[in-house]
């Protein structure tokens, strides 16, 4: 590699000569205010599109969902087809502004509807199962780190698949305050883990992103532990931070949502005021930088157009992407509308796809963050020259 | 034993192996007591009396899932006639959360205590694949403790078939993948109204449970077994006939007629169709496969050797589901024996071997065990989706995991290091796997406590 030592790279190797952190911290590069971010929040568990962007004017909506299709009534005004959940309240502003879309019928090319393989799929950017061990946002870090430094981080203790891989990657979540450079313990520690090719790097790294913790954290409110909404102002401290992380993941959990699933209020609601929460506290938190983030909400496939029989649905096919984020090209829906009518459900059962969810996030990595494009088609996602990049996304 | 016959490793690191990879860790004096035969002492462990039930502070049982769901209950209705009272809502689960913690702090300390650790290591295998999560709902906050002590504990050196039906008819597991109110379109509740089947049990049965998600089966497949399981569910009244919180079938809400499932065909039978769709999956060589993998991947390595996997399903075939006979198997498998310890701890196995390593058991629930594990990313029982805690090493050496072990080593430390002789208890703790490095660290240490943080934080500790 010939770029130039990053700050990162900086600060491990000094934690391996022992020297202390803080006067490294000065060698910290100039951050680009103009640098692109992305976060990715990971909707775990099949986010049901049909609730989360009900097409009010399907004429086979209403009767597919019965108790628990959202009312026209109370869903929020999106366009002329469309509505958004009545909990995402936050993504409506932002949809109204320009600075959130919804593409409404996404699916991973590999249709299969086991939660944990098609998670896999979608973290591991494979187009065929096991197709891959690592992450695609590792291999966009990969990517990039042929021409600049760029770092990626997960907002929870452990990573997530999709950040996995060869390249170093960080975690980090909210707890109890830690000042490695004043940790005796941790310096000690150093010597015993370097000849460890799994513990040794990710103890250095946790080490190094703390120190970057304890500087952002200092002045600001306290992040609670476990607290979804916490999570985003951190991806956000981090993301907004001179030389920081250009990309950040969140996973969010709940949505599997088999019974009572509720309508305009219940269970699914609830996640919903969640995930509205997630991308609010990013634009605040990003502050001037929301005019560079792009932010996508992914799940792994979504839920049956028919209600089941315990007020729920079960495992589908397309569900709803949204994207959003002040980096974002106005425009209407990203793909088409396949409709719910007779004939027009996959596998009679399941909202059909119209769009490949990896032209959406090939489309984020290439056009915004500045991944080859080459790269992209054959390492980022393997195989994929046919999932063409999105005009007029960013 | 196959042609490929390898050699073992020496005794005492054998000794080490048994004590960290197949049991919790080791407390003071268990390596040196086992180095004669590490494999009888694990032979040893393998039969139902090793896995206990987990008891209150005085020797008592716990409530059975009935009562915990009437418990349950009673905290809710409180809690509703509390209404704006903050103050009486808040005390009105006070009890019930109490007696939940106090059954989880009993089950931490049989393993903190236990002197068949492989036992407790095995039951905690079982309880994971079959994951009951109280992430779903308050009412399984109720009962994933139960759930694990009466369908799991028991069964786990009997029979396969035995401990899946065990599971699947057990009231959490019910509830957890929905299927108490599923309806069959055509059962006698289906034709009065609009209802129809939820097909999460019957999915995640044959997907987590039994076959594994590439063995094969379709779409249709479980859409069938969906039917097939119509009716089971959960009572909810004390009446003739019901029992609330207990397994009940259901006439009403059953599907009719034939079914077809994995290629077999099953006659109409009411309850007992699932049975026998459930005796088949336990019976398949993709179920043998399935729990073979997970169980090589949980106890050597993430890319565990194909000849043990080998092994385990053809003993898993052979014995027709007999868990003693695989656990056995496993015991005796050179490829077990490997002298890299691939895997990392997860939080729990951290913490339970480093109270077995100062010969402690935590006394404080919320403060020493819920807190942490936390904060680490594993509360108990509390996995975030069916297939339950991870068991790649990878999942869990992740860079902030780490610091936060770091953390709490410290903490730990500060309680339980005026008791002990850091460099005795580390030798004691991890016998012949100690290295050299790690040993002239501890010997350097400016106190003990710095002593046994390092021990708690060193690789080789974290790692089994």
């Amino acid at each position: 590699m010939t770029h130039a030592l990053s700050r990162r790279a900086t600060l491990r190797l000094g934690f391996g000569l022992g020297l202390g952190v803080t006067f490294l911290g000065t060698t910290a590069l100039a951050a680009d205010a103009r640098s692109p971010r992305l976060v990715v929040i990971i909707c775990r568990g099949a986010m049901d599109g049909l609730s989360v962007s009900p097409p009010l004017h399907d004429p086979a909506y209403a009767a597919l969902r019965g108790a628990i299709a959202i009312p026209p009534d109370k869903a929020l005004p999106l366009d002329g087809d469309f509505g958004l959940h009545p909990k995402l309240v936050n993504i409506q502003r932002l949809a109204l502004a320009g600075q959130a879309r919804i593409a409404p019928a996404v699916a991973w090319p590999v249709h299969i509807r086991s939660h944990f393989e098609a998670q896999d799929l979608l973290e591991s950017g494979a187009d065929k199962l096991y197709g891959t061990q690592t992450g695609w946002l590792n291999r966009t870090v990969q990517a990039l780190s042929e021409d600049r430094a760029a770092r990626a981080i997960a907002v929870a203790p452990q990573a997530p698949l999709i950040l996995q891989g060869p390249a170093a990657y960080d975690t980090w979540s909210p707890g109890a305050p830690f000042n490695p450079a004043g940790s005796r313990l941790a310096g000690i520690l150093q010597d015993l883990y370097q000849p460890d090719p799994l513990l040794g790097p990710a103890f250095a790294a946790g080490l190094a992103v703390e120190h970057e913790a304890m500087a952002l954290n200092a002045n600001a409110p306290a992040l609670k532990a476990n607290d979804a909404r916490d999570f985003a102002t951190a991806a956000a401290r981090f993301l907004a931070a001179p030389g920081g992380p250009a990309i950040a993941v969140i996973s969010l959990d709940g949505f599997d949502t088999h019974a009572n699933q509720g309508a305009a209020d219940g269970q699914l609601a609830n996640r919903l005021s969640g995930l509205d929460d997630v991308v609010a506290g990013l634009e605040k938190g990003l502050g001037p930088d929301w005019a560079q983030t792009a932010v996508v909400v992914a799940t792994e496939f979504g839920r049956t157009a028919h209600v089941n029989g315990t007020g729920g649905t079960d495992h589908g096919t397309a569900s709803t992407l949204i994207v959003a984020g002040g980096a974002l090209k106005a425009g209407g829906l990203l793909g088409d509308w396949p409709g719910l009518g007779q004939g027009q459900l996959f596998e009679n059962r399941d909202t059909a796809p119209t769009l490949d969810m990896r032209r959406v996030f090939k489309t984020l990595i290439v056009e915004h963050l500045g991944v080859d494009r080459r790269l992209a088609d054959t390492r980022v996602f393997p195989d994929s020259r046919d999932a063409g990049l999105i005009s007029g996304l960013v | 034993m196959d042609g490929s016959r390898m050699t073992l490793p020496p005794r005492d690191t054998l000794a080490a192996i048994a004590a960290t990879r197949f049991g919790l860790g080791a407390r003071p004096g268990e390596i040196a007591r086992i180095t004669a035969d590490p494999q009888g002492w694990l032979r040893a462990q393998v039969r139902p009396e090793a896995v206990p039930t987990p008891l209150n502070p005085v020797g008592l049982p716990f409530p059975d899932s009935r009562a915990r769901l009437v418990d349950f209950a009673a905290f809710k209705a409180a809690e509703k006639a509390a209404g704006a009272d903050t103050d009486r809502r808040r005390s009105s689960g006070e009890m019930f959360r109490q007696g939940i913690a106090a059954e989880l702090l009993g089950r931490t300390s049989i393993a903190t205590t236990t002197n068949a650790p492989f036992a407790e290591r095995w039951a905690l295998f079982w309880s994971n694949h079959f994951t009951v999560s109280t992430r779903k709902s308050q009412e399984l906050d109720a009962l994933a403790a139960s759930f694990e002590r009466e369908a799991i504990r028991p069964h786990v050196f009997g029979r396969f078939e035995t401990l899946l039906i065990a599971s699947s008819r057990h009231p959490a597991m019910i509830l957890y993948l929905d299927q108490q109110s599923s309806i069959g379109p055509n059962s006698k509740a289906g034709l009065r109204r609009t209802a129809g089947l939820n097909e999460n049990l019957a999915r995640e049965i044959m997907e987590l449970h039994t076959l594994g998600v590439s063995a094969g089966y379709t779409q249709a497949d479980v859409t069938e077994f969906a039917r097939v399981l119509t009716g089971w569910s959960v009572g909810r009244r004390e009446q003739p006939g019901e029992t609330a919180g207990g397994f009940m079938y259901r006439p009403n809400l059953h599907e009719p007629g034939t079914r077809t499932v994995f290629g077999q065909t099953y006659p109409p039978g009411d309850e007992d169709q699932a049975l026998r769709v459930l005796a088949d999956l336990a019976a398949s060589g993709k179920t043998a496969t399935h729990l073979a993998t997970k169980l090589a991947t949980h106890f050597v390595s993430d890319t565990p050797d194909p000849r043990l996997v080998r092994r385990l399903a053809s003993a898993y075939h052979d014995s027709r589901g007999d868990l003693s006979v695989v656990a056995r198997t496993l015991i005796e498998a050179p490829e077990a024996w490997t002298d890299t310890a691939a895997k990392v701890k997860t939080p729990y196995e951290l913490l339970v071997s480093a109270y077995r390593a100062v010969d402690q058991a935590p006394r404080d629930y919320g403060r020493e065990v819920n807190g942490p594990l936390n904060l680490l990313g594993q509360r108990p029982l509390s996995a975030p989706q069916p297939n339950g805690w991870s068991d790649r090493a990878t999942d869990w050496a992740a860079p902030d995991a780490l610091v936060k072990r770091l953390q709490w080593a410290q903490g730990f430390a500060a309680s339980y290091a005026n008791q002990v002789d850091p460099v005795q208890l580390a030798t004691d703790a991890l016998g012949s796997r100690l290295r050299p490095l790690t040993l002239a660290t501890l010997q350097h240490a400016e106190s003990r406590k710095e002593a046994l943080a390092v021990l708690l934080m060193s690789p080789e500790f974290q790692r089994r």
